[in-house]
């Protein structure tokens, strides 16, 4: 077992951890963080994406042991019920869900993009959200809504 | 899936003499293929040593010699990204973009691009034969589903591909990747890193056990002026190559005075045929002699059935990549093709 540290959502957790259990086991099993989830554990779909370190990563193939000291942002850190993130109030505008799975990793993933200010055109937008599946296919919503809080303005 | 112990190493000398000591321990950098081989029970390493913080690997700097040092554990994102990759050698950079996703390439290693496993399917089922994965088992791809396979360089042995857009661009840029073992440091040419499968598939390239990429070296021309990636796939972005071109051109005019063209997705490593290179010296750069030049690049190519289209598809976006490097400015986000 090797000790972990790791600073979730503001939080710091002190976590004795086996070195093969993922940062997306550790967030899920031990901090109870479910929203964060694991579609294909094998970094194909982009369902575990988190923030961590200002960077969006996939946390299935993320080893917890090796992210010791790191700062991390979940779903859960972004907003709640009352205060929603921007992100989460424009995928509900645009309707940019069906069953719900993929959500948690899109809007991380789309937080880490609006962070990186790489992509200008809804082409560039698209093409940089690449890595989150969705099966449902809601990703003209999913693209509408980012578009709408990167052009709105109101992204801090 | 197996239980590993987990290891940081403080420096270089620390990290290989770790490994020395454990033949069944692994570097492990970024991880992505890594943890995910690991995942399919395709490696088991008894340890992972951790090199993120040896401290000899992490900036991207300028040579003496005019050229550019990318750090091994430097991010490929951080990399594309990088002002002196993205100003001087914009083939690098677009190359990067078209691999994987946002989310790998923040975590993926330069390094570890280099030494990522095939995605050949007989590889990843760990119920089939694979020579790769058990040497002399045999290889299932030659006779069944094989449309992401090798038509160049093939052998009895193995027809995988080797699954890099990043390497693809380091060839034709003519890199070398600095390394350190127990036996000293040296530097190996981006050609002659990757190897052919021949009868040993289970090699991809010619590190000695235990060697550690610490740098990628790149000469000092880049090539900035007339270059594109064009990379062609079953889906729009986020997919392997079936075929991917990256093409580097130097002009006088409208004459070429150096060519450069590597090919992904068709071979064991980044293909590059000198004779194409040659030939279109001094030419014109137009669609003709780059058909020409097409032609020399596939030649002696041989298909599997379900990959056959490769073939005529290689040419096709060689030309069309050549084209579009007289005019970087056409090409499109994930090294689409042109409209």
């Amino acid at each position: 077992m090797a000790k972990t540290i790791l600073t979730v959502n503001g939080i710091r957790h002190e976590l004795d951890l086996s070195p093969w259990v993922s940062l997306l086991d550790a967030l899920r099993d031990r901090l109870l963080l479910t929203g964060t989830k694991k579609g294909c554990d094998h970094g194909q779909c982009g369902a575990c994406t988190i923030i961590c370190d200002d960077k969006r990563i996939l946390s299935c193939l993320s080893l917890a042991v090796a992210k010791n000291g790191s700062e991390i942002t979940t779903i859960e850190g972004l907003g709640d019920d009352d205060n929603l993130h921007p992100l989460q109030q424009a995928f509900i505008d645009h309707d940019a869900f069906q069953c719900g799975y993929c959500t948690p990793g899109q809007i991380c993933s789309a937080v880490g993009m609006l962070k990186e200010n790489r992509a200008t055109t809804r082409d560039e937008v698209s093409e940089l959200m690449s890595g989150n599946l969705c099966r449902c296919g809601a990703n003209k919503g999913i693209i509408d809504a980012i578009m709408q809080v990167k052009d709105g303005g109101h992204y801090e | 899936m197996n239980n590993f112990e987990y290891l940081q190493a403080a420096d270089a000398d620390q990290a290989i003499n770790l490994r020395d000591k454990d033949i069944n321990a692994q570097y492990l950098a970024g991880g992505t293929n890594l943890v995910d081989l690991w995942k399919y029970n395709l490696t088991h390493p008894a340890a992972l040593i951790d090199i993120n913080h040896i401290g000899i690997n992490n900036t991207i700097t300028e040579n003496p010699d005019g050229g550019v040092r990318l750090g091994a554990a430097v991010r490929n994102a951080d990399t594309a990204y990088h002002p002196l990759v993205e100003e001087r050698y914009p083939l690098l950079s677009k190359a990067i973009l078209a691999g994987a996703s946002a989310q790998i390439r923040n975590m993926a290693s330069n390094g570890g691009n280099l030494l990522q496993r095939t995605r050949c399917y007989y590889f990843y089922d760990d119920q089939v034969p694979c020579n790769k994965r058990i040497p002399g088992s045999g290889c299932p791809a030659k006779t069944g589903y094989n449309r992401i396979h090798a038509i160049l360089g093939t052998s009895d042995s193995c027809i995988a591909v080797f699954p890099s857009d990043m390497c693809i661009a380091l060839s034709a840029l003519n890199a070398r990747v600095n390394v350190i073992g127990l036996d000293g440091e040296r530097s190996i040419d981006f050609a002659d890193f990757h190897r052919l499968p021949g009868d040993a598939p289970e090699l991809d390239n010619n590190l000695k056990t235990g060697e550690l990429i610490t740098s990628i070296d790149l000469p000092e021309n880049g090539f900035k002026d007339h270059y594109s990636y064009l990379k062609l796939r079953d889906r729009h972005s986020y997919a392997f190559a079936l075929v991917s071109v990256a093409t580097a051109l130097k002009l006088d005019g409208k004459l070429i005075t150096e060519a450069r063209i590597a090919l992904g997705g068709v071979a064991h490593k980044p293909w590059r045929v000198a004779e194409a290179e040659d030939f279109l010296i001094n030419k014109e750069a137009n669609r003709e002699n780059f058909s020409a030049a097409a032609e020399l690049i596939v030649q002696g190519a041989k298909g599997y059935g379900d990959n056959d289209f490769k073939i005529a598809l290689a040419k096709k976006a060689i030309v069309r990549n050549c084209m579009m490097a007289l005019d970087p400015s056409s090409q499109q986000p994930g090294a689409q093709p042109s409209a």
